[in-house]
């Protein structure tokens, strides 16, 4: 379980994350939303350690991540940021390889190797391999930053916005493939999602926030609602039920 | 792996070339069937053998260099010579000439490492507060830093008379390598193989704070190891041989652009290719004007420039 107390983090005299208090259970996918700007990425940089908090504390399993040792935390947590601008030309399988450093520090084992074929295969990428990062389209090198994650094998999995330049078919991929390692393997996996449809259809859990505040929590049926949902984004938002699953329509 | 091997031969064919280039006569069968003057012997193993071994010295372990200064700054444009840590690292070694005098060559060595290191951390400094959103922009600022430190250098060392000394630390140049002047440049390629063996935190490095945070490195632990042996081998070549420009520069860029960034699979690549091209630099100089000799920084300046603005004008396509 990920716990966080009164996770604050302002930039001069704007708070952009306000005391945030929650438990993020373990196991399943767990979906945080919300407007632009509403301090979601931050707390997540803040959840895994990327950015230092001005105030309060996470701990991920017991582990307090601002205290625990960063090579420690790596095989318990992984956590892939968006806008990965990356000058170093590695190829595919380089990339996905280091997701092992945590384990092997560079010398890969048998074990590791199988981790980094297995991740290669999940992600779709076995054709691609070869190829280097500069080489490849935007959705293209997202799975493979998201394969590298996959490959570090970490108990939680937390996601910026991993459908980011995907296109249909691999968006719907990515969260099959992110709730298979959910229920197959028992990850915990937290994202930052905008497309509140696939938050819908795929999260167990869903965390909306607002004005660097937590506006609301619980499972899908409580959360997708046009009332909750119309107060988050300040927008009219219908849902209608479509063989068992809340969707939302908000398109005009 | 093949080509590698092929690139390793290479080097050793230019080093028993730079082995045999001179005034004087000092060949290959004289010297294996013992009909060579002693003179000759004497010039083999006093001047010439030092000399190869020197450039390969300089050169793989400033390749190396700016490599490593590459992966941890995250840019591919800058070097020692970019950054400001040549420039410091002589403005040290000034210093300490001018203050202590008596004091052994490695000592020396050690203030002008401190001071590349002061220098490149101050060139870190203003990036920091000058975001830069163009990759170009961020050697340029490096050299404008280095313009600074070079004047203040210029202006102690005219103060003092020591002109002719600063003109020989910035302009690097191998004919005055004579043994028991050259071997503090095997601290150089220690350095070289320091960095071999932290070579996954360095590419791990040069993938980004948020990565590096998140594979369990700690990143300003990373950094500092890299920035300290960019400044080791920045100083070392400095107070042996001279600065050598664009080296290493050129030679990891090119070995980017074949074999990528992976640093355990690209090091022994740079190294080779940073020996190799010195030493046919060198020998370029060597041969030109013969019997004269041109300083390899004047051969590296000119080569490095035009492959510097190749470099520059794919980026530009690339980034267009």
């Amino acid at each position: 379980m990920i716990i966080t107390s009164d996770v604050s983090k302002s930039y001069g005299e704007t708070a952009v994350v306000d005391g945030v208090s929650l438990q993020l259970p373990k196991g399943g996918i767990t979906s945080i939303i919300g407007p632009n700007g509403a301090g979601k990425s931050t707390f997540l940089s803040m959840i895994s350690r990327l950015m230092a908090m001005d105030k309060g504390s996470v701990t991920v399993d017991g582990l307090d991540v601002a205290k625990t040792s960063g090579d420690v935390l790596a095989r318990r947590l992984s956590i892939l940021r968006q806008d990965n601008h990356m000058t170093a030309r590695l190829t595919v399988h380089d990339l996905v390889s280091f997701g092992r450093y945590p384990y092997s520090k560079g010398r890969l084992t048998a074990n590791d190797k199988v981790h980094i074929e297995e991740a290669i295969g999940y992600l779709d990428l076995t054709a691609l391999s070869g190829r280097f990062l500069d080489e490849l389209s935007g959705g293209q090198r997202q799975r493979a930053f998201v394969a590298m994650v996959l490959c570090q094998d970490t108990d939680y999995v937390l996601l910026d916005e991993p459908l980011n330049n995907l296109d249909m078919k691999h968006a719907m991929g990515m969260m099959k493939l992110l709730q298979r390692a959910a229920t197959e393997l028992g990850k915990t996996v937290v994202l930052v999602l905008h497309d509140i449809n696939f938050a819908s259809w795929y999260s167990d859990y869903i965390v909306a926030m607002k004005h660097g505040r937590v506006a609301a929590q619980g499972p899908v049926a409580d959360m997708i609602k046009p009332e909750v949902l119309s107060s988050i984004y300040e927008m009219d938002i219908k849902v209608h039920e479509i063989g068992g699953q809340r969707i939302s329509v908000y398109y005009g | 792996m093949r080509i590698l091997l092929l690139a390793f031969v290479g080097t050793l064919i230019l080093a028993c070339i730079s082995l045999f280039v001179g005034v004087s006569d000092v060949s290959l069968p004289a010297l294996l069937s013992g009909t060579a003057d002693a003179r000759a012997v004497e010039i083999f193993f006093i001047s010439r053998v030092p000399r190869t071994f020197a450039l390969m010295l300089a050169g793989a372990s400033m390749a190396i260099a700016g490599l490593v200064m590459q992966m941890v700054v995250r840019n591919r444009f800058v070097e020692p010579s970019t950054a400001g840590t040549s420039e410091s690292a002589a403005l040290g070694f000034l210093v300490v000439t001018l203050l202590a005098p008596e004091w052994p060559l490695m000592a020396k060595m050690g203030v002008s490492a401190l001071f590349a290191l002061g220098g490149t951390a101050l060139f870190l400094r203003i990036l920091k507060a000058v975001p830069l959103r163009d990759v170009l922009l961020v050697p340029l600022v490096g050299i404008m830093l280095g313009g600074v430190i070079g004047a203040l250098t210029a202006f102690i060392a005219y103060r003092s008379n020591l002109m002719a000394s600063l003109l020989a630390w910035n302009m690097g140049d191998f004919s005055g390598v004579l043994r028991g002047r050259y071997e503090l440049l095997w601290l150089g390629l220690g350095c070289g193989v320091l960095a071999y063996i932290a070579a996954d935190r360095f590419t791990v490095a040069g993938m980004g704070k948020d990565f590096t945070t998140n594979l369990g490195l700690n990143y300003r632990r990373v950094m500092v190891l890299g920035l300290v042996i960019v400044s080791v081998v920045s100083a070392v070549v400095l107070v042996s041989v001279g600065s050598i420009p664009f080296l290493g520069l050129i030679v990891p860029n090119l070995v980017s652009l074949v074999v990528g960034d992976n640093m355990r699979r690209t090091v022994p690549w740079v190294a080779v290719g940073g020996a190799g091209f010195v030493l046919a630099c060198d020998i370029v100089g060597r041969l030109i004007r013969f019997p004269y000799e041109i300083p390899i920084a004047v051969v590296m300046g000119v080569v490095g420039s035009a492959v510097f603005l190749y470099l520059l004008l794919r980026t530009q396509r690339h980034a267009g």
